[in-house]
């Protein structure tokens, strides 16, 4: 097994908040990790400092054997290799889908139009979204228009792929098509960190998960263990909360 | 941390998320001017009948009243707009050429601005602080003046190289006055765009410029569409302020006709030409609106 990720003493503050406060990580490839924890525990900041989308104020980041918290990293080179997928699918409204996938293809990687349409097709198609390829994204429902944004984040061909919530501004019976598709990622081997309030998919999908709680991990471990007997009284509360709201 | 706010997909649809699986054209709710929005024939005869009466009505009281025949000969006399609209007309080319020309340069300068005042960070200060002091300096000078004191300074100073051309000088005082409000709208339309597009864009491994350039400066151009076709209509009649340095344009013309019939109807016939062509380009971005709106709501059909 090779190392994917590895996080080392990551703290990060908004001003006077401390949201991440020593975060240590390591993600071996091909394995599926979900983050889980309360609202504001910190696992979209995490994912977003992974994505470099927010500069770290201390410890370090590796992806693969690259420390990419370094000074004088490339880092659009960087983001080339994690992919991430948001909450609100954040695709490009004044383009199709085609174009919202070749789009990162065709600037970043320099592919031709037609190599790039090629492969956007294919994965389209894989995806079951081929028919979509030419509508704009605020044509689809909302199931639809996350799958399209796992498949643009997939056409940079990433070596890890960061979710987060993607199924939280989803109705509740658009969530499935996507955990499927997620799930089929997952089969393929795809490295993947997932932040989530699905417990059941968390459970099913997970090679680890790791509980956050006020900008630390509390607790990791394989989901059956974590699921069924926690070792931390804060886990216990947490999982009892997500029970008693009908989310497990 | 995600953003707080509306959901990104806002783009153009005015109030609220469309039903995704709506016929085009169908959420459209807008009053119209004819018919007031119920287009069966009954009602469109009834709108027709009543708004010929009421500006019948209206004119009858106009024409009967005490001084009409006066104004009248002054300013709606139909000999003299005979002899006048077509010399006007000639000379309004000169117009137009300047505010082509200006509106061109306008829409590249401006979104220079724009962009440099959108830098992020604090090694862009100098750049933010230029792009505002130009915006606030030509936005507070009347452009009367900026016309003035380029046409009749900048050859004054008979320095070399510096040229003595008054359409130059009145287009390139144009273009700085303008695009100083055309920066304002590009601006806007930047910031408009929620900033989950750039984090979207940025994580897909484009540089900050692409981001621009692909992501927000299409979403930011289209919105603004409306307000800067408003700033260019400005502009188009702001072109007659450069007779101010002798240039004889289109009211240069209709002053000299009317400063040697004593009669003023050559103005009311410039006003007519200026009214007549913002109309089109009115309607030529209710057109492109529309376009733009149909276009995203019926490619499902594909």
């Amino acid at each position: 097994m090779t190392r994917a990720v590895e996080i080392r003493g990551l703290h990060k503050s908004f001003d006077d908040l401390e949201v991440l406060k020593g975060i240590d990580l390591a993600v071996d490839s091909h394995e599926v990790v979900c983050l889980i924890g309360a609202s504001g525990s910190g696992k979209s900041t995490l994912l977003r400092c992974i994505n470099l989308l927010e500069p770290i104020d201390a410890g370090s980041i590796a992806i693969g054997d690259e420390e990419i918290t370094a000074h004088g990293v490339n880092v659009d080179a960087t983001r080339r290799r994690v992919g991430i997928v948001f909450q609100a699918f954040n695709l490009f409204p004044h383009m199709t889908v085609l174009r919202n996938v070749t789009l990162a293809p065709r600037e970043v990687l320099k592919a031709s139009k037609a190599d790039a349409e090629r492969d956007a097709m294919a994965l389209l198609e894989r995806f079951g979204l081929a028919d979509k390829a030419s509508d704009y994204p605020d044509r689809l429902s909302g199931g639809q228009q996350q799958r399209v944004a796992i498949v643009r984040a997939l056409a940079m061909k990433p070596d890890i792929l960061l979710l987060d919530e993607v199924t939280s501004a989803l109705d509740p019976v658009l969530v499935a098509e996507v955990l499927d598709q997620i799930r089929e990622l997952a089969e393929q081997g795809m490295t993947m960190i997932i932040a989530t309030h699905e417990m059941g998919f968390a459970r099913d999908v997970a090679n680890r998960v790791f509980f956050l709680h006020q900008g630390q991990i509390l607790e990791e471990g394989p989901p059956d263990r974590i699921f069924s007997e926690p070792e931390q009284e804060e886990t216990r509360r947490f999982l009892d909360r997500i029970i008693a709201a009908g989310r497990m | 941390m995600g953003q707080p706010g509306p959901s990104p997909n806002v783009y153009f649809s005015p109030g609220g998320e469309g039903d995704p699986g709506m016929p085009p054209g169908s959420g459209d709710r807008r009053p119209r001017i004819l018919g007031g929005g119920d287009s069966s024939a009954r009602n469109v005869w009834i709108a027709v009948a009543s708004t010929v009466i009421f500006f019948g009505f209206i004119a009858l009281i106009v024409v009967r009243s005490p001084g009409w025949p006066e104004i009248k000969e002054s300013f709606f006399n139909g000999a003299e707009f005979r002899a006048s609209f077509p010399v006007i007309l000639q000379k309004f080319v000169r117009n137009i050429f300047i505010f082509c020309i200006a509106e061109v340069l306008v829409l590249i300068l401006a979104l220079f601005i724009a962009v440099l005042r959108s830098l992020p960070g604090p090694v862009f200060t100098p750049l933010r602080i230029m792009a505002a002091a130009y915006t606030d300096l030509f936005r507070g000078v009347p452009t009367i003046l900026v016309i003035l004191l380029l046409g009749y300074g900048m050859p004054a100073l008979n320095l070399q190289g510096i040229p003595d051309n008054d359409y130059l000088w009145g287009i390139l005082a144009l273009t700085l006055v303008y695009s100083a409000y055309v920066a304002e709208v590009y601006r806007a339309g930047i910031q408009s765009v929620h900033p989950s597009q750039v984090a979207a864009a940025r994580s897909l491994g484009l540089s900050r410029w692409r981001s621009m350039r692909h992501v927000v400066l299409p979403q930011a151009v289209r919105r603004v569409i409306p307000p800067l076709l408003n700033d260019f209509i400005g502009l188009q009649k702001d072109s007659a302020l450069v007779f101010v340095l002798g240039v004889v344009d289109a009211l240069g013309q209709a002053q000299i006709i009317q400063q040697g019939d004593f009669n003023f109807t050559p103005l009311v016939a410039l006003s007519l030409i200026f009214i007549v062509i913002t109309i089109p380009q009115a309607r030529l971005v209710d057109w492109l609106i529309a376009r733009d709106q149909r276009k995203r709501q019926s490619s499902a059909a594909v």
